[in-house]
């Protein structure tokens, strides 16, 4: 069975090699299906490590997993709660309504995304290149659930041919894929992004019908709210107590209080509350994040310096503000309120993006932990920080290392004039 | 007294069929001298032989069109059957049938301690002697104008399959006490000797030489870490490096009146029937090592280590260097879903295989690339396995981009192929480093 896969592959390998596009879709999806038999060249070691980038981008978007399964539950919860039934409905009936809702999300980053990196690939004669698996992975998770398809195509096709193409493809960009695509949305459609419609999956689909909660929905809002849900006029049906706004939106208005006016502790940190698809559970986020250490994927200099500049910089809020202000949120909140964990887990360790030297990586994490904080906190137009930061940081990544490997040159050449 | 330099960096690669303490002799039917094994030769040196010639162990064959007075001499006696050529007609080997009962030129014995520098000097570049000295920066064979600032002997290996080197030398002490004493006439500074932190066995008898000690993981033994520790080399400077075995042969060279290159060289790797040392000569013809001993035929032979070895055919012979021959597996076949379920355990210095558990299992490997060649993504991953201060990408990149201040800066006279060979083992993006590498000492000793 597999011999007659592996002659079928190198069939229409070989039948593909007059037409550069086709060969490369052909070479990308056999070299998924079989790990080549390329051998090492001769020119130097004989053997290789079994680390590739193809393995190494897999268990990054294994990581987020845990992120997307509790996600889909959430916008299913989120989305229910909105109508009142979150008693009603089953835990199956909120997560195929979330899955319903963010599948295609992820079908449209895919395609879009990789269909710009199948064709450049191709028009350069390169080998499709691993990188935007995980980058398309997590464009579905930084995003609303209500994100119109077609918003995110765009802002996908910007973030993939401006920020990464034009810069000569995978390793050469120098912002992150995933938050060029967001913060495009955010400055381009920003009426869409920062009010609170969008946080909510309000949708009203068939699932309710499948699963037996029209009955319920109808008695409680009765038949005309139903009917305007249909058509997406969502604000008539909210049951009562609703707020739907973030906690982060909450504390810009009163301080830790507000917050805790709708939401538990507990709440912040497992996730059942409104916010991007995977960044409101903070514990699937550390899972996550404990895979990508263990397996020494991700840079544990970055993570642990990011979290040091957030603490140092909540820690000096928290000295001038008042109690009852953003200044005034105890700082081990802010750890648990937005976004600021997926951040530090799942962007600010992009490698490519990021500083690359050890030192470098150091001093890039806690600026990032005290620019996102100073976004968070002092700047009334934006309510989240991490995407800005991460953002400006990428831009500075580069002039860090530049100073870090200067010092290297600079003992050098120390150590040669001492002689 | 030397110093104790701890590493912390590196990564060993445990592949089966590590070498048994036991030697057998072998005599192969043919022995070659290999111009490609000398690097900063002209590419065509001038033959002395023709095909036909009759020649003694230590009769010149070529010398270096610069360099008239350094010859290359044979390591048996016997007649000189083919001269192989590769690209651009350069010379790659230089084949000799050897004698049942190898016959030595017969030299003056010298005595050391009496002699001066300019006459010790003369006698290696006559005799085939000088050919061992490696210069850095760039591992080409020493200038005998330089005068260089130390010395330096690794008398350990820590690459996968390694000979054991305290084995290796137990029966050559006295040859290698001699061959140090030549090279402390060499140089106005230090000889420096470096051995493993466990101790090294017979090679740390060896007297009047600088003893270091380093405890690491691989490549602890190399000789360019050590000197990276011990004393590196700034720009400008020149240090020489040279091999235990062949201090040994300098050692006869003087002691005994004769080019003796009578080493041990360890056959091992997975498919190795009974991994074990061999005693021969230099350049020996791998074709005896090879019959009867192997469990498989699509094999890979390799002169040195899996990591910055050369690959030679089955007809090849062993080069000046090389005191181990390591045989690997093929490995071009596919592998379904290979990239995410390992068909068969692998080595990574990663923690992404569930070997990772465990550091002392032993690997079947083969020369699949697991992976194909992409762009540098990942960062990080050189610098936990190399034990210098050093940024190993930045300076890969900055050869690409050929910035000579930024290579000359970045340390590029401290480095060679083999410095950087495990940094190429665990590239995610298969990058060919140390192919890289050598393109950049080549271009800064064209510019300087």
């Amino acid at each position: 069975m597999i011999k007659f896969l592996e002659k079928k592959v190198e069939q229409v390998l070989e039948a593909t090699k007059g037409n550069k596009y086709a060969h490369t879709v052909a070479d990308g999806f056999a070299t998924f299906l079989f790990a080549p038999k390329t051998t090492t060249n001769g020119l130097g070691t004989h053997i290789k490590d079994g680390m590739d980038l193809k393995r190494l981008m897999i268990f990054v978007v294994l990581a987020m997993q845990i992120c997307l399964v509790f996600g889909m539950y959430n916008v299913g919860h989120q989305h229910f709660l909105a109508y009142g039934l979150a008693g009603e409905a089953s835990f199956f009936t909120k997560f195929f309504y979330g899955l319903f809702q963010i599948l295609p999300i992820i079908v449209v980053s895919y395609a879009v995304g990789l269909g710009i990196e199948f064709f450049f690939a191709a028009r350069k004669g390169h080998a499709i290149e691993e990188g935007y698996l995980v980058s398309a992975m997590l464009i579905p998770l930084i995003m609303p659930p209500d994100i119109p398809l077609w918003m995110l195509a765009v802002s996908i096709i910007f973030a993939v041919i401006i920020g990464k193409e034009a810069f000569g493809g995978t390793g050469m960009n120098i912002l992150n894929i995933a938050l060029t695509a967001r913060v495009f949305i955010f400055f381009a459609y920003p009426t869409t992004i920062s009010g609170d419609e969008v946080w909510v999956a309000y949708d009203y689909n068939f699932l309710h019908s499948i699963f037996g909660l029209d009955s319920l929905a109808y008695s409680t809002f009765g038949a005309d709210a139903i009917a305007n849900a249909k058509h997406g006029l969502m604000s008539f049906v909210q049951a009562d107590g609703w707020t739907g706004a973030t906690p982060l939106a909450l504390a810009a208005k009163g301080g830790w209080e507000a917050v805790q006016g709708a939401y538990t502790t507990s709440q912040l940190f497992w996730g059942d509350i409104p916010g991007s698809i995977g960044e409101t559970s903070k514990w699937a986020v550390l899972l996550g994040g404990a895979f990508l250490l263990a397996t020494g994927i991700a840079s544990w200099r970055i993570m642990l310096s990011m979290l040091i500049g957030a603490i140092v910089t909540g820690l000096l809020f928290n000295a001038f503000g008042a109690a009852d202000s953003f200044l005034g949120v105890p700082f081990h909140y802010h750890l648990i309120m937005g976004s600021f964990l997926f951040a530090m887990v799942f962007m600010a360790t992009d490698p490519v993006t990021a500083a690359q030297t050890d030192t470098g990586k150091l001093i890039y994490g806690f600026l990032i932990g005290v620019v996102g904080m100073i976004v968070r906190v002092l700047n009334p137009a934006y309510p989240e920080g991490w995407m800005l930061a991460i953002l400006f940081m990428n831009v500075f990544a580069p002039l860090i290392d530049h100073y870090v490997v200067a010092a290297n040159i600079k003992r050098r050449l120390a150590r040669a004039n001492a002689n | 007294m030397g110093k104790n330099v701890k590493l912390k960096k590196g990564y060993n690669i445990n592949i089966l069929g590590t070498p048994q303490k036991k030697t057998e002799k072998i005599h192969t039917r043919t022995y070659a001298v290999k111009p490609i094994d000398y690097l900063g030769l002209s590419p065509i040196p001038k033959l002395l032989v023709q095909v036909g010639d009759e020649v003694k162990a230590g009769d010149p064959l070529f010398y270096d069109k610069l360099q008239p007075d350094m010859l290359f001499c044979a390591p048996v006696s016997g007649e000189v059957v083919e001269v192989r050529r590769g690209e651009k007609r350069a010379i790659t080997e230089i084949v000799i049938l050897a004698d049942k009962q190898i016959q030595f030129k017969s030299l003056e014995k010298i005595r050391i301690s009496s002699t001066s520098r300019e006459e010790i000097v003369k006698h290696l570049l006559q005799n085939g002697g000088w050919a061992f000295l490696r210069q850095r920066p760039y591992n080409v064979v020493a200038d005998p104008k330089d005068k260089p600032k130390a010395i330096f002997i690794s008398g350990f290996d820590t690459a996968p399959l390694a000979p054991d080197m305290s084995y290796v030398m137990e029966g050559q002490m006295g040859a290698f006490q001699a061959g140090l004493e030549v090279l402390k006439k060499l140089t106005d500074g230090k000889v420096h000797l470096s051995l493993p932190g466990s101790g090294g066995g017979k090679i740390g008898d060896a007297k009047g030489v600088e003893i270091h000690k380093f405890s690491g993981k691989h490549p602890a033994g190399n000789v360019g870490v050590q000197i990276h520790h011990i004393d590196p080399i700034n720009k400008g400077e020149v240090a020489w490096t040279i091999d235990p075995q062949n201090v040994a042969v300098i050692g006869r060279l003087f002691d005994e009146g004769r080019f003796d290159t009578t080493r041990l060289v360890a056959l091992a790797g997975p498919v190795v029937k009974e991994p074990r040392y061999f005693q021969t000569y230099l350049g020996a013809n791998i074709e005896g090592f090879a019959a009867n001993n192997l469990d498989n035929d699509h094999v890979r032979f390799i002169g040195g280590n899996v990591l910055s070895g050369k690959k030679i055919d089955i007809k090849g012979h062993l080069g000046a260097f090389d005191n181990l021959l390591s045989v690997i597996e093929e490995g071009d076949r596919y592998e379904l879903f290979g990239w995410l379920v390992p068909n068969y355990p692998r080595p990574s210095a990663s923690r992404s295989f569930l070997s990772a558990l465990s550091s002392k299992k032993q690997f079947n490997v083969n020369t699949n690339s697991h992976g194909e060649h992409r762009a540098m993504v990942l960062t990080g991953q050189y610098e936990r396995v190399l034990p210098m201060d050093l940024y190993p990408m930045q300076l890969i990149k900055a050869i690409m981009a050929r910035d000579f201040e930024l290579i000359e800066g970045l340390g590029i006279y401290e480095v060679v192929e083999e410095d950087l060979a495990l940094c190429e083992f665990v590239c995610p993006s298969k990058t060919d480093m140390q192919d890289i590498l050598r393109e950049g000492l080549d271009y800064m000793r064209e510019q300087a």
